[in-house]
């Protein structure tokens, strides 16, 4: 079994994000980046299934980024993962969903071209662009099946099982592989890095990848390429203080007033 | 905090003296702190206990247990490493890097050390895994800062090599002591002090917890009786003689308290200036005065210094050329500095700083163990004093 994760490297949300003045891009040189926690559940569920049958499975990680974007597949090799792809290239930079899938579905077919790719896998959404669309857009581009936002995964054979569950109802929804499958954060918990998998890390292949190595025309991608522009950035109001109600006898139908002019109630 | 405010460490910039492996290590222990301990920790100092247990069996699957040994499980990390674990788990609380220190570098330390082929392969990777918890017994209740006046005592019986061993005696404030499956025991014999790998199933080994703590309370601390606690010849650490032995074990601990002291210090500080940020007197944020600010600065510097030590006796430790009065020196300065640190933080806190809410004085109680344990204050300024005048003042 041959699974291939692809993760991405975000700003710490916890640290002050800022955008490029020229740009308009995320400034990915001025904060500390890391892992999309969104992606560790996608790491901690290939490693599960890597290691269950006869536990030969092999996990790649997968990820697409400037330099430091290495950080997130070496925090995956120290989860457990076998081998890295890192796809660097300038071109790369303010690519959309589109180009970004593109880089990825070319990157898979390269890493499947000794043994074939049974399971790509991915996180329900990055932490920081958070649309979601990368893991259709990626099945779309590779011609497979796609399974999105599992809840839970069984797999037998080459069938795989997942659980999604929707506002009103869950789906039980089954394909086959290869596949593109994308889980939320229900599906698992993940595992910290153990310190010999931290130590153990160091000396696993990672491989750097361009975008001539892959084939695509760095004008497909980037920000020239991408079908949205940013017009403007402004940093968000600070939070204003919330409405008070003085309760003057009628403080409950006053409550009731506002949750349902919010359309809360 | 304003728009420019940095952590105390950062002044140093510490990150600079650790390499990827002893970040991404401190990184984890971080996060392992925040996810699964720092939500319980109120809970369990005011409970006075630690769920030990369970505790260990997470360390074990992280590798934290013996993570500076070699071999036999053991993660096989730096010291600097090592030391950095102790601190992010000491941000926490002393009380459960003790369990951390007394499982690798006593219990482990001692077998992987002192101990038989047969002790390391039986032991080390359960004790690694979480799956066996250990315990360290030197302290008796008439023999603390002077282990030699030891009464606990081991005779053969019968003669020759091959006999067995009956030991009597106790040991007073011994960690882990109630939860532990394997308790090394210092004795002495005819041949001088010698250690004893005892499981603690064996017929006359008691361990009784010990209650009404002020300090140290998420930390199990137990009184052990070995009332003729009989064990097979091979039971004795071949390795160690004298007290050399036991010694040397706690020399490889303080090194870990050399570092973990200033996270309980590391730990009070946020704490204190993220408060003072938001308290406002006199109408303006407490972090605003000349005297607070004199007390972060003051602080900050105590903190950050004593961290350049510890990476520096860590790295020198690495080298192999650390000297146990270097590490003295730094038991002595860290674990005072870490204790002063956590008490003027607590006045930053005002009241509030009386609650279980804010970490500073739980963290000063629980230095008073540390200040304490693995070589008083005084008995490190006494091992300092004869580095520097030749001349033991100790009796
Ligand atoms: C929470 C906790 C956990 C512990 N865990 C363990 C454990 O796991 N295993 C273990 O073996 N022990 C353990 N100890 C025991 C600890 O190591 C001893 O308490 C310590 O060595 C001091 O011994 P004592 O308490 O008997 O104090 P004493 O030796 O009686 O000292 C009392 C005071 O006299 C001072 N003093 C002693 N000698 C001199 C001198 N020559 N000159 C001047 N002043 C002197 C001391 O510095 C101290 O201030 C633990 C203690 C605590 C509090």
């Amino acid at each position: 079994m041959k699974i291939v994760v692809c993760v991405k490297h975000v700003p710490d949300a916890t640290a002050k994000r800022s955008f490029d003045a020229a740009d308009h891009t995320v400034d990915r040189a001025g904060v500390d980046g890391l892992l999309s926690e969104l992606d560790e559940y996608a790491v901690e569920e290939a490693l599960t299934i890597a290691a269950a049958g006869d536990g030969d499975g092999e996990v790649v990680v997968l990820t697409v980024g400037p330099e430091q974007a290495l950080d997130a597949a070496r925090k995956s090799l120290q989860m457990g993962a076998h081998a890295a792809v890192h796809v660097v290239d300038d071109a790369v930079h303010g690519s959309d969903a589109f180009g970004t899938s593109l880089v990825l579905a070319k990157a898979v077919e390269k890493i499947g071209s000794d043994t074939p790719v049974d399971i790509v896998l991915c996180g329900m959404a990055s932490t920081d662009g958070a649309m979601g669309v990368v893991p259709a857009m990626l099945a779309e581009r590779l011609g497979l099946p796609q399974v999105t936002f599992a809840a839970e995964v069984t797999i037998d054979g080459t069938k795989v099982t997942a659980r999604r569950d929707g506002d009103v109802a869950t789906e039980t929804v089954e394909a086959t592989m290869p596949l593109v499958l994308s889980v939320t954060d229900q599906i698992n918990e993940p595992r910290y890095p153990s310190f010999k998998g931290i130590m153990a890390a160091k000396k696993k292949t990672v491989e750097t990848w361009s975008l001539a190595d892959l084939g695509v025309d760095p004008s497909e991608v980037g920000l020239a390429a991408a079908w949205t522009s940013v017009q403007e950035v402004a940093a968000r109001p600070p939070r204003s203080h919330g409405e008070v109600v003085t309760d003057d006898g009628d403080g409950g139908r006053q409550l009731v007033e506002y949750l349902a002019g919010q359309k809360l109630i | 905090m304003g728009p420019d405010a940095t952590s105390p460490l950062n002044l140093v910039d510490l990150d600079s003296l650790l390499d990827d492996e002893e970040r991404a290590i401190r990184d984890t222990v971080r996060e392992l702190g925040v996810d699964r301990l720092r939500p319980h920790i109120t809970e369990w100092f005011e409970a006075g206990t630690v769920p030990a247990r369970d505790l260990a069996k997470q360390f074990g699957e992280l590798g934290l247990l013996g993570m500076h040994l070699n071999g036999y499980g053991c993660a096989g990390t730096s010291v600097v490493a090592y030391g950095m674990a102790c601190h992010e788990l000491e941000a926490v609380d002393s009380g459960v890097r003790s369990l951390v220190s007394v499982q690798g570098s006593l219990a482990m330390f001692a077998i992987h050390r002192f101990g038989s082929e047969q002790h390391k392969e039986h032991w080390l990777p359960r004790m690694a895994a979480g799956d066996a918890i250990g315990c360290f017994g030197l302290t008796e209740a008439d023999a603390g800062s002077d282990p030699s006046s030891m009464r606990t005592s081991a005779r053969r019986l019968g003669a020759g090599d091959d006999a067995d061993w009956i030991i009597d005696g106790s040991k007073l404030w011994i960690t882990n002591g109630t939860v532990a499956d394997v308790a090394v025991v210092w004795a002495r014999t005819g041949d001088g002090v010698r250690g004893f790998v005892v499981p603690t199933d064996t017929p006359g080994f008691t361990a009784r917890e010990i209650g009404h703590k002020l300090s140290l309370r998420a930390s199990v601390t137990a009184e052990l009786v070995l009332d003729g606690v009989r064990l097979p010849a091979d039971a004795m650490l071949p390795a160690a003689r004298g007290l050399g032995g036991p010694l040397s074990c706690l020399n490889e601990a303080r090194l870990g308290i050399v570092f973990g002291a200033l996270g309980a210090a590391r730990d009070s500080l946020e704490t204190a200036i993220a408060y003072a940020g938001e308290r406002q007197v006199f109408d303006k944020p407490l972090s605003g005065y000349q005297l607070t600010q004199a007390k972060l600065a003051d602080m900050t510097a105590e903190l950050g210094t004593g961290m350049l030590l510890a990476v520096h006796l860590g790295r020198l430790k690495e080298a192999g050329s650390l000297a146990p009065a270097q590490v003295s020196l730094g038991k002595l300065n860290n674990v005072r500095a870490a204790l002063k640190i956590a008490r003027e933080c607590r006045t930053i806190l005002g009241a509030s700083g009386i609650t279980a809410e804010y970490a500073p004085l739980r963290h000063a109680n629980n230095l008073e163990s540390v200040l304490t344990y693995e070589g008083t204050t005084e008995v490190h300024q006494l091992v300092v004093g004869q580095a520097l005048t030749g001349q033991s003042a100790f009796r």
